[in-house]
């Protein structure tokens, strides 16, 4: 408990240290001043939601081969946290476009294959609610994971394959790309700061998965329980 | 500094997100805790 005490006051720390470099060490950007520091937590949230998505991509193959239900309980920690992850990037998004853009949003490959992205977990999230028997249910949301996981790429290559009003990639990008060298250690930083919060957050997830799944037995023995002396009373 | 508003905004949103969903699964653990304990008192009463 005082080691998982002291990793969320590091995180939180680190979250503090990063939120302070992204407003006050980032130099200015010349166009867009002030509002580009939405940048620093807009990327990040979709580098790891990303990260996330790809941890549901290897859970759900996992459980498939092994059938075990550990990975099923990673592959919902990973799509929950990665809808919550997704969710920030739509929405600083458009708190980012409304003042550059001049409209909040625009249904261009980029924006819509995100949207779509963050629909297919959510579809992914309320089909295991709708499937009771636990086998049924993992490998069902399994192969649906895998499916949905096409569109990360398609979401990553977006504004690379077709034009796009969302600005071309400044990481990984072409020639003419890139960013200025204070800026890139403040998106590190920033990074650093989300995917940790990612991580704590699939984690706990992860054991909240485990805690159903001890419910779930503890559930089934006293049910069972119950069956076997009603059924005794009944013979004598 | 211009456009702080919406700045302060989408920095709000990113760590409101965050919170209110560690929030929530925290609730869950919390009521499951609760479940499996009455279910462990349940099965020791036979």
């Amino acid at each position: 408990m005082k080691a998982r005490l002291a990793l969320v006051l590091a995180v939180a720390a680190l979250i503090f240290f990063a939120g302070y470099a992204a407003l006050f060490i980032a130099p200015d950007e010349k166009t867009m001043h002030a509002i580009q520091r939405i940048f620093y937590f807009h990327v990040p949230s979709a580098i790891s939601a990303f990260i996330a998505f790809f941890i549901v991509f290897i859970a759900n193959a996992a459980f498939l081969v092994t059938r075990k239900p550990q990975w099923d309980w990673l592959g919902v920690a990973g799509a929950e946290v990665g809808v919550a992850c997704c969710t920030v990037v739509l929405i600083t998004g458009p708190i980012w476009a409304r003042p550059v853009w001049g409209i909040w949003w625009t249904w261009d490959a980029r924006l819509t294959s995100t949207f779509i992205l963050w629909l297919l977990y959510i579809t992914y999230l309320l089909l295991r609610g709708l499937l009771e028997d636990p086998q049924r249910r993992a490998t069902l949301s399994a192969i649906f994971g895998i499916f949905a996981f096409l569109d990360v790429p398609l979401v990553y290559l977006s504004n690379r394959l077709w034009r796009t009003q969302h600005p071309q990639p400044v990481i990984l990008g072409g020639e003419n790309s890139g960013l200025a060298p204070g800026m890139g250690k403040v998106l590190l930083i920033c990074w650093i700061a989300v995917v940790c919060v990612m991580i704590l957050l699939v984690v706990d997830r992860y054991c909240l998965e485990r805690l159903r799944h001890d419910y779930e037995e503890l559930r089934f023995e006293v049910e069972s329980r119950s069956a076997a002396a009603q059924s005794i009373g009944k013979e004598r | 500094m211009k456009n702080f508003e919406s700045l302060f905004a989408a920095w709000m949103v990113v760590w409101a997100v965050f919170f209110v969903y560690e929030v929530t699964v925290a609730r869950r653990m919390a009521r499951l805790r609760e479940d499996i304990e009455r279910l462990k008192q349940q099965l020791r009463e036979g």
